[in-house]
């Protein structure tokens, strides 16, 4: 086990090497300057040249390469060419609307699509299952976006339950905190609801073939019992695997939600920092997302130990 | 007794009700809370460093300047109590007003002044020729400053007064220490308002206080002049960029005031009973830009051509959308202010294809592609450019209109190579009153090649004109000079004006009053009710 824990561990170094090298040539070969930013409108081109030359974008690429690596071996991220911040603070601040929104939508997207997926398996080829499976399409083929405004409409401009946009930091207090959650987790959760419903439908239906299952009807268990107990643990491993995949996933969803809801997260961050071709921050924020991406992938094969004992690492 | 079960739903039926009440939470203020939605994020602090609007709009919440001008662009005294000019006009010297105190509680010296000017001197424009006219900046006293120059220099007031981009704003001695070319990292001013910096987070909240212990003037409140008395406890930036986002949060009471309205919300919230939609910047307006450097506006005639195919109305119209929101103007000064003028030669703001195309062919031009850069993003801006290229296309030009993001035009127009190594002929951006009301403060205005704006124009002439601009102190002159400059802009073919827009600011109806006219955004003497 702790060999395969290291083993993991150490994997990740080289797809991290990848991804900062990746995204430091894709950042200097795309067009844009932060120094022209940086000046302003009214700013000349010698005012950018001196800028450019303070941020050391005059340099050769090997050589900005070098110095940005050797800062990351410090475990210095860097700091924003724009803010008198580090990249780590600025992750910092932004990190806690990001885990909260994507915290809440997983727990929604599980409480409302895994008893969504196992009654379509249950009541399979029934119009049940038919109108669930119509509304995973609806959910697969609707942008978060719209889905966004459509609840901004009703719920804060129309009836003025909640509010249309921003954060409120749980310091700040649990109820403003989770009121400004609803509609950003709810928008982001209908596809993730869409997926993990459609696969948990599939593999619970398929259980529900298994001689196992037969047998404990048999039995005389309750049809309840056999769903959850029997069928559902048996189908737990490509649930677990579809969320964590949606978890990853999320991080993108992220970055539109928080948008349309003005919610000042890291996808909001990472926007401005490539609108601002500020490129410190976003090879840290890549980084960094590259870093809890492999986290999940590795916290999910750890979770199969849980759902199948016979795996054995 | 409840059952356990009960008790359950009890505590969640509480907790609902609590999560829902109507009366929100977001609508409430402690104390006096003006939250507005800024123009754009605040990422940079130093009002030196940048020329970035939002920065000079944090820069007159926290700094004071020496002189302001008022909202008809005349120059007042502001930290200045008082101020004699020598009989050679060569020496000024100023005398501070009493209970001026930095936000440390430290008193604002002409030692604080004169090395804040030393550094806005090294960094703007007209600071830079201001600093080379000068012989010697002293001070008298601790409340007393002398500036001497070698010779005449007519803008002493109108550069010390500076509204825009980028004002000399005063900071302690020891924060004007920094290096022009370092952005500072202490907010220390003498202001209305107070930064807070452990509550200052980009790309969600700027937060100010009330500076308890600022002295206003005692004159009525008007532009970057008069009393700057703050009527809130706390001024609070919410930074929302989506313009859906930000008419939804103003219609639903959760933000006060949008600094600029995108005119895509104009219709709804104009409709809106619970909304002011006001336009204290009296105007902005739109340029098009040339580039001088490379063919084929290296030859004026051609660069005269393109300019021969505005159509203000037509460029107008689909940008603005609404009638009552632009106007035409063919002055290069803001029309009603005290420079425009009408004698603009043969610009009319009117397209003339006929001429233009007579007008190409005597000049040459090989039908080579113009490079026209459309900034498909930038709402603010993005109407233009596909009109402009038809208007190109029937006065004769080929044009080659290249769609990219803002950030990527803003780097390419700084570039200086042929059309073929990533250089450009032609773009489109905006500018405030504040910025082009008197020709030293417009940045494109410049005929001094390489070292200009970006276009490069070469135009010995007009830097001449701008010298004696600089040197002359009586209006009537300055007036003459300034028509002269204008009409060497449209000879030269430098860049033209392509129009006039009303910047709209909105607000709740009933809650905020008090919003002052000026040529900049100024967010003192609001009131929240």
């Amino acid at each position: 086990m702790l060999i395969f824990l290291a083993r993991r561990i150490l994997s990740t170094v080289p797809v991290l090497v990848i991804v900062a090298l990746i995204v430091f040539l894709m950042l200097r070969l795309a067009p844009g300057d932060p120094a022209a930013a940086i000046v302003g409108d009214s700013g000349t081109s010698e005012n950018i040249a001196k800028v450019r030359g303070q941020l050391g974008l005059n340099e050769s690429l090997p050589t900005q390469f070098v110095r940005w690596s050797g800062q990351l071996l410090q475990g210095n991220l860097g700091e924003s060419y724009f803010m008198k911040k580090t990249v780590v603070e600025l992750i910092g601040q932004r990190i806690e609307p990001t885990v909260s929104l994507a915290a809440v939508t997983l727990v929604v997207t599980i409480l409302i699509a895994v008893p969504l997926g196992v009654v379509a398996a249950w009541r399979h080829g029934g119009w049940l299952d038919r109108m669930l499976m119509g509304f995973s399409v609806m959910g697969f083929s609707i942008p978060a976006f719209v889905i966004g405004y459509v609840l901004i409409w009703i719920f804060a401009l129309h009836l003025q339950l909640l509010p249309v946009q921003g954060y409120s930091r749980l310091s700040q207090g649990p109820w403003l905190w989770i009121r400004h959650l609803i509609l950003p987790s709810i928008t982001l959760s209908i596809i993730y609801v869409a997926l993990i419903a459609r696969v948990t439908r599939a593999a619970v239906a398929e259980a529900m073939t298994e001689d196992y299952i037969r047998t404990a009807r048999a039995k005389g268990i309750s049809e309840k019992r056999v769903l959850m107990r029997h069928a559902l643990a048996n189908a737990a491993i490509p649930i677990v695997t579809v969320i964590g995949i949606g978890i990853a996933l999320l991080i993108g969803g992220v970055v539109v939600t928080e948008t349309v809801f003005a919610i000042p997260g890291l996808g909001q961050l990472t926007v401005d920092a490539v609108l601002s071709r500020d490129f410190p921050l976003i090879q840290g924020i890549t980084l960094f997302f590259s870093v809890v991406y492999v986290l999940i992938n590795l916290l999910i094969d750890l979770s199969y130990l849980v759902f199948d004992p016979r795996i054995r690492y | 007794m409840l059952s356990k079960r009960n008790l359950k739903a009890v505590v969640v039926g509480a907790m609902l009700a609590a999560a829902f009440a109507t009366t929100s939470a977001f609508a409430q203020d402690a104390g006096k809370v003006l939250r507005l939605v800024p123009q754009s994020d605040l990422k940079i602090l130093d009002p030196i460093w940048t020329t970035a609007f939002i920065t000079r709009n944090h820069g007159y919440a926290v700094y004071d300047t020496l002189f302001g001008v008022d909202e008809q662009g005349k120059v007042k005294p502001q930290m200045v109590d008082k101020y004699t000019t020598g009989a050679d006009g060569k020496t000024w010297t100023f005398t501070l007003r009493k209970s001026l105190e930095f936000h440390d509680g430290k008193p604002v010296t002409s030692e604080d002044v004169l090395a804040s000017l030393k550094r806005w001197g090294q960094r703007d424009g007209l600071g830079q020729k201001m600093y080379a006219a000068l012989d010697k900046a002293e001070a008298v006293d601790a409340n007393t400053f002398r500036l001497v120059f070698k010779d005449s220099f007519g803008m002493v007031v109108d550069a010390l007064s500076k509204p825009s981009s980028n004002p000399p704003f005063i900071m302690p001695a020891r924060v004007a220490a920094t290096p022009a070319d370092k952005q500072i990292d202490d907010a220390t001013g003498s202001g209305p308002y107070i930064f807070k910096k452990d509550e200052y987070r980009p790309g969600e909240k700027v937060v100010y206080l009330k500076n308890t212990r600022y002295v206003p003037r005692t004159e009525a409140p008007s532009g970057t002049a008069g009393g700057k008395n703050v009527y809130v406890d706390r001024m609070e930036w919410i930074i929302l960029k989506d313009a859906q986002t930000q008419a939804n949060a103003l219609a639903n009471g959760e933000v006060d005031m949008i600094e600029w309205l995108p005119p895509e919300q104009y219709t709804a919230l104009k409709n809106n009973a619970a909304i002011t939609v006001d336009n204290p910047i009296p105007k902005g307006s739109f340029a098009l830009h040339l580039n001088h450097i490379i063919p084929p506006f290296d030859n004026p005639k051609i660069a005269q051509a393109a300019i021969m195919a505005i159509n203000q109305e037509a460029l107008m119209r689909a940008q603005m959308v609404h009638k009552e929101l632009y106007n035409s103007c063919a002055s290069v000064y803001p029309c009603g202010t005290a420079f425009s003028s009408d004698k603009t030669g043969y610009f009319t703001g009117k397209p003339q294809f006929e001429k233009a195309k007579a007008l190409l062919k005597e000049a040459g031009y090989d039908g080579k592609p113009v490079v026209l850069m459309y900034p498909a993003d930038f709402a603010l801006l993005n109407k233009f450019p596909p009109v402009m290229a038809q208007l190109l296309k029937q006065a004769g030009f080929n044009v080659d209109m290249q769609s990219m993001d803002w950030p990527t035009l803003v780097t390419r127009r700084a570039k200086k190579d042929p059309v073929d190594k990533g250089g450009w002929n032609l773009f489109i951006t905006g500018w405030g009153i504040a910025d082009n009301m008197n020709p030293m403060f417009y940045a494109p205005l410049t005929g001094n090649g390489e070292k200009g704006w970006f276009g490069w124009a070469t135009d010995d002439k007009l830097e001449q004109l701008k010298s004696e601009f600089l040197a002359s102190a009586d209006e009537p002159r300055r007036k003459e000079l300034a028509t002269a400059i204008q009409q060497r802009v449209y000879d030269t073919g430098i860049y033209a004006p392509i129009g006039e827009y009303k910047p709209l600011t909105a607000y709740r109806k009933g809650v905020v009053s008090g919003v002052v006219r000026s040529p900049v955004n100024v967010f003192w003497n609001i009131k929240k009710s």
